[in-house]
């Protein structure tokens, strides 16, 4: 009889940016050329439209299509009324870009800790907590996070009070929580009911077995379906900006309409989302394969 | 003589069949005893509702004076007497051999790291894989995982041992260093109770041999008797089937 050998299972969900593990080389490529893409872009944008590149550039178009516009474009440079829009945007956004970090993060740290709860919750023997958490998971994940927002910030909100953050918060992490806590329930069925037993026999409480041996085992096989579940938080944390909030998405629509001119504040906002999330999925596939190397 | 384990009308349904049906036996301290038969036989179930990880329909476990079968006794005090080796090892794959074998004592009986660590060197010695200490079981073969295994369960210094087919996960050439450790351990005095399919291995350190079949026992008796002169025909099928 041949020994049997345990398969290292891996839970992947994969509707956010891919992650780039060493192991793939068309997910690397592509997740470098669309890094590098979205930098160049963002250093490009900015240069192309300083005063002296613009009156360079207006002055070649002028040769060959000369237009009463062009000339004033290149009389408001002369005047030294031209302003740099992307330069602006790019000044702008930090305050954004912070309230945006604040609410993903906050949410990330609480939407753990709902769903390592509800994870628990679901594999619990005591039948009123795997209830509750049954039903969370399942009320959830059927409505909407738009509506969750606008629910616990719009209605909710004016009877408890709540201010953009907290309701951003609250929301966000109440909602993800459900999704995650599916993940946790999924990883720690995966891990084979021997370990419990195995553990259980040398005298272990069901509670000790489930954090000293299936919860260390349950992390390193649903890392990477969390770190998805970050990188899709982080973009959904742009739905905030409904609530008087202002995040980067809002700022971005704030500039649009003081400026008349939506195109440069959203491109600028795509582009450094689209940076953010790459960034974060090469950091899921780092600490992954950290977890990979320690415990084999 | 007082028995350790002593098994009274054990009975496990699972659904409609009957894996354990009115099963009574007795081990004796100091005592190996091999329980054989056919896989459906219940060997495993009857095994394993000696440590409670099968919860019996019916019927009654003690081991010593503790009613392993009542809800009231404290099962996690009753289980750290009695070591399981289980057919396919379940070494905890995040922790080293010595962490394997030094949890429970330093979680359970709240030894200090040092001590718990000298006493798992000793076991590791023991069975011949002390400079396996800092090895993660994934880097270990099936002989060395379940010689492994074992040091885990002497770890906690139980009075009785239970081995849940410790040889039928292995390649052939890696039974004899498990089951050498396993004689070892036998002629040391150690209470044993062995599901296994390894007939040499009952011939040489059983006591006694209970031979089950549908969730009963059929026939039970020394090596010698059972094997060579079987009074019940089932029995003398199986090992004519076997040997």
């Amino acid at each position: 009889m041949a020994e049997i050998k345990q398969i290292p299972v891996r839970i992947q969900i994969t509707d956010g940016a891919l992650i780039p593990d060493k192991g793939n080389k068309t997910v690397r490529t592509s997740w470098k050329i669309s890094l590098f893409g979205a930098l160049g872009l963002l250093v490009f944008l900015p240069l192309y439209n300083m005063a002296p590149v613009q009156q360079f550039v207006l002055q070649a178009w002028g040769l060959f299509f000369p237009s009463p516009e062009l000339s004033a474009r290149l009389s408001s440079i002369a005047a030294g009324t031209y302003k740099n829009i992307w330069v602006d945007i790019l000044l702008y956004l930090p305050d954004g870009l912070s309230v945006t970090f604040a609410v993903t993060l906050s949410s990330i740290a609480m939407a753990t800790i709902f769903g390592l709860a509800a994870g628990l919750g679901q594999i619990s023997r005591v039948v009123l907590l795997n209830r509750i958490a049954t039903v969370y998971v399942e009320v959830i994940r059927g409505i909407p996070l738009l509506v969750q927002i606008f629910y616990i910030y719009f209605a909710l909100g004016s009877i408890f009070h709540l201010d953009g953050f907290l309701a951003a918060v609250i929301s966000m992490s109440f909602c993800y929580g459900a999704y995650m806590g599916e993940i946790f329930r999924a990883g720690i069925q995966a891990i084979p009911r021997g370990q419990m037993e195995a553990a259980l026999a040398l005298g272990l409480s069901r509670s000790q077995a489930i954090w000293t041996i299936i919860i260390p085992q349950t992390v390193k096989i649903i890392l990477p379906a969390i770190g998805n579940e970050f990188i899709a938080l982080l973009k959904d944390s742009s739905m905030v900006s409904v609530m008087a909030l202002v995040d980067l998405l809002r700022l971005a629509k704030n500039y649009g309409s003081n400026h008349g001119d939506y195109f440069p504040p959203l491109t600028v906002v795509a582009l450094v989302y689209l940076v953010m999330t790459l960034i974060l999925s090469w950091l899921v596939a780092v600490m992954e394969e950290r977890l990979n190397q320690n415990a084999r | 003589m007082p028995d350790r384990i002593r098994i009274e009308g054990a009975t496990k349904l699972f659904g409609e069949l009957k894996a354990l049906n009115n099963v009574s036996m007795v081990v004796h301290p100091g005592e190996t005893v091999v329980v054989i038969g056919p896989s459906g036989s219940g060997k495993s179930t009857l095994l394993r509702s000696v440590n409670r990880l099968e919860v019996l329909s019916a019927g009654d476990v003690w081991i010593d004076e503790d009613h392993v079968t009542n809800h009231a006794s404290d099962i996690r005090k009753i289980r750290e007497e009695v070591g399981m080796v289980f057919q396919n090892f379940n070494l905890f794959p995040h922790l080293t051999v010595l962490q394997n074998i030094t949890l429970s004592p330093i979680n359970v009986k709240k030894l200090p790291k040092a001590k718990a660590e000298a006493k798992a060197m000793e076991l590791l010695e023991r069975v011949g894989l002390a400079e396996k200490r800092d090895a993660w079981p994934e880097q270990l073969s099936g002989g060395q995982k379940q010689r492994v295994a074992i040091a885990r369960a002497l770890a906690m210094e139980p009075k009785v041992m239970l081995f849940d087919e410790p040889t039928s996960a292995l390649d052939p050439e890696m039974v004899k260093e498990v089951l050498d450790v396993m004689l070892a351990l036998a002629k040391e005095g150690m209470t044993m109770m062995v599901v296994t399919h390894e007939m040499g291995f009952a011939k040489a350190a059983a006591d006694r041999v209970i031979f089950m079949d549908q969730g009963e026992i059929i026939e039970e008796g020394t090596p010698k008797a059972l094997f060579d002169s079987p009074k019940n025909e089932r029995t003398a099928k199986f090992l004519a089937h076997i040997l």
